[in-house]
């Protein structure tokens, strides 16, 4: 029992010694840059001139617009496997959308840069840039790497996590909600609306805070699509740079002290991120299920 | 008469009419969702398999790279090193995750219980590259690389995998089975090695394999702690290894379509491992999972 007892402080002990380990890795470019450098913008190895802000710009970018896309996809394909598909579809469907999620990072980067990269730059963007381009978004010049391709290859990634916990959500509705919708004559769509998808409500945002903190912190599959660009651009076709991808390019061939120190500074910033994203998520699903508890 | 009839008829309003249409609608929708997510798994499924099938010899597997200018030469160092780094993490990582797991689900008190789910939880949600950053800041610096260290943070990944699937199945053995061992006079030590782990290991051992699965595409946490290798195969984890995954990242940013072959062949290997080691984890753990509940 004591044995079982250490274990588990050793899990604690390592979520602190994480925080603790970045913390004290980033000190010296904490006390030469201050906060300054959340909002310095630029990055400048020839001049030890470094700001985070370029980066939480790409970050916030490619994971909300990932995270639109997802959130209705993955609610659908939850809905369409806990209320639609026929029974023996359920299984398969279910089980293949599980497995888009173990393809690793890597492999869906390569993908990203040989595959989807150019036929992307190719056919896609030139189209939306004919037809939409007058948004600022889908102005600039067509490329096979950058902040689009980034996008959609998030939004590959996070789809199955969300989906398969809608799924579950959805299967967790008590049926007599349901049937009592379905007796009173709405649609199979409004039965979801109004009684599917308002008892989830909470539980579906906390699904997608998760997948918005998976978005947040990959880095080699987008460290490998977004083309390690500069500056702060409305253009999704520009290339780009997210706080994860940056450490993942530079860490290895960081041959200053600042510059090191710097890049775990970014870690420091992922890290809170990270954190406060998965906290929120966590405290909505807790509180979710003790209502559920109390409530019947 | 056909007038006459439609008059009295239950004929759908043109209201019912829009009802119905939104309604087929939203189906059509939710069905195209499904579907194109199981395209988008076909579609890197199927250009892995072609552009990396082409690839694949004996030479692959038991060279190391050739050396520049010429042609040939494999990735045995990547493919030995990934079993090694691996191995290696499931070593480290399953013991300590069982025991977390016991400690929550069958003694601690409820509060710390919840606590430690939750710091299991927030560990399973941070980036790797995090950990990576960790396990080069506390090991690496001053000392250097070695496989040990990146299996150290492969281990960190881990642990909320195993430690999570372990409680779950601990949950399902069944309260009877506990109580007759304490009934015996069994204490509860004896009564989890004797009763309580022996029911749930299947279980256990299902989802080490979806962690191990998990583990073997990680790049981020060995980009810092096992990187810069020899060109030479090793079995020693002092010595920094190669791994697939680090080589089909590093082999993606060469410009010679030579060694995107060769990367497209490695991610062939190792999609293959994974989905085959998650689709055998997954029909056990719903096997046994049936049998727990009866």
């Amino acid at each position: 029992m004591g044995l079982t007892g250490a274990a588990t402080l050793a899990a604690f002990l390592l979520l602190f010694g994480i925080a603790w380990k970045i913390l004290d890795l980033s000190r010296p470019a904490i006390s030469r840059y201050g906060f300054g450098f959340i909002t310095h913008q630029g990055w400048d190895t020839v001049h030890r001139q470094f700001g985070a802000l370029d980066l939480i710009w790409g970050t916030a970018i490619t994971s909300f617009l990932a995270l639109l896309v997802a959130a209705p996809v993955s609610i659908a394909i939850g809905l369409y496997l806990s209320e639609l598909a026929p029974r023996g579809f359920r299984l398969i469907i279910g089980t293949l959308v599980e497995l888009l999620a173990a393809i690793p990072s890597v492999v869906l980067g390569l993908w990203g840069i040989l595959v989807l990269g150019p036929f992307v730059g190719a056919h896609i963007e030139p189209w939306l840039q004919r037809h939409l381009g007058f948004i600022p978004l889908f102005s600039g010049s067509p490329q096979n790497v950058g902040i689009l391709i980034a996008v959609l290859v998030l939004t590959i990634m996070i789809v199955p996590i969300c989906s398969s916990i809608c799924r579950e959500l959805f299967l967790s509705v008590p049926s007599e909600l349901e049937e009592g919708a379905m007796a009173l004559g709405a649609t199979r769509w409004e039965m979801v609306r109004g009684v599917v998808l308002p008892y989830t409500r909470s539980g579906v945002s906390a699904a997608l805070i998760l997948g918005l903190g998976r978005a947040v912190g990959e880095a080699i599959a987008v460290s490998m699509v977004i083309g390690a660009g500069f500056g702060i651009h409305w253009s999704l076709f520009a290339t780009g740079d997210t706080l994860a991808s940056k450490i993942a390019n530079q860490y290895q061939s960081a041959d200053t002290d600042i510059l090191r120190s710097s890049l775990v500074y970014l870690a420091g910033i992922l890290l809170i991120i990270s954190l406060l994203v998965n906290l929120a998520a966590q405290v909505i699903v807790r509180r979710f299920s003790y209502q559920r508890v109390g409530g019947t | 008469m056909a007038t006459e009839a439609a008059r009295f008829t239950l004929s759908p309003s043109r209201r019912t009419r829009r009802r119905k249409l939104v309604n087929f609608a939203m189906q059509g929708l939710a069905t195209l969702a499904a579907l194109s997510a199981v395209a988008v798994l076909a579609l890197v499924i199927v250009s892995v398999a072609q552009r990396g099938a082409k690839a694949l010899n004996w030479d692959f597997f038991t060279k190391t790279a050739a050396t520049f200018g010429e042609s040939g030469g494999g990735v045995a160092n990547a493919l030995v090193g990934s079993l090694v780094l691996v191995a290696l993490a499931t070593a480290i990582a399953l013991p300590v995750a069982v025991l977390i797991a016991l400690y929550v689900s069958e003694f601690a008190p409820p509060r710390i219980a919840d606590l430690a789910r939750l710091v299991l939880d927030v560990l399973n949600g941070l980036p790797s590259i995090i950990i990576g950053v960790f396990v080069y800041g506390l090991l690496v610096v001053g000392s250097g690389q070695a496989a040990w260290k990146g299996s150290f943070a492969l281990a960190i990944i881990m642990l909320p995998l195993v430690a999570r699937a372990t409680q779950e199945v601990l949950a399902l053995v069944p309260p009877t089975l506990r109580e007759g061992a304490l009934a015996l006079g069994a204490s509860r030590w004896r009564t989890v090695l004797g009763v309580v782990l022996p029911t749930s290991v299947g279980g256990i051992l299902t989802g080490t394999v979806l962690a191990v699965a998990r583990a073997a595409g990680e790049t981020a946490p060995l980009l810092f702690t096992t990187s810069i290798v020899a060109n030479t195969v090793t079995w020693d984890p002092r010595q920094p290894m190669l791994s697939i995954p680090l080589s089909i990242f590093q082999l993606s940013e060469s410009p010679d379509p030579a060694d995107h072959a060769r990367a497209w062949a490695l991610a062939l290997v190792l999609l293959s491992f994974i989905l085959v080691a998650s689709l055998t984890a997954r029909t056990l753990l719903a096997r046994s999972r049936r049998k727990l509940e009866r």
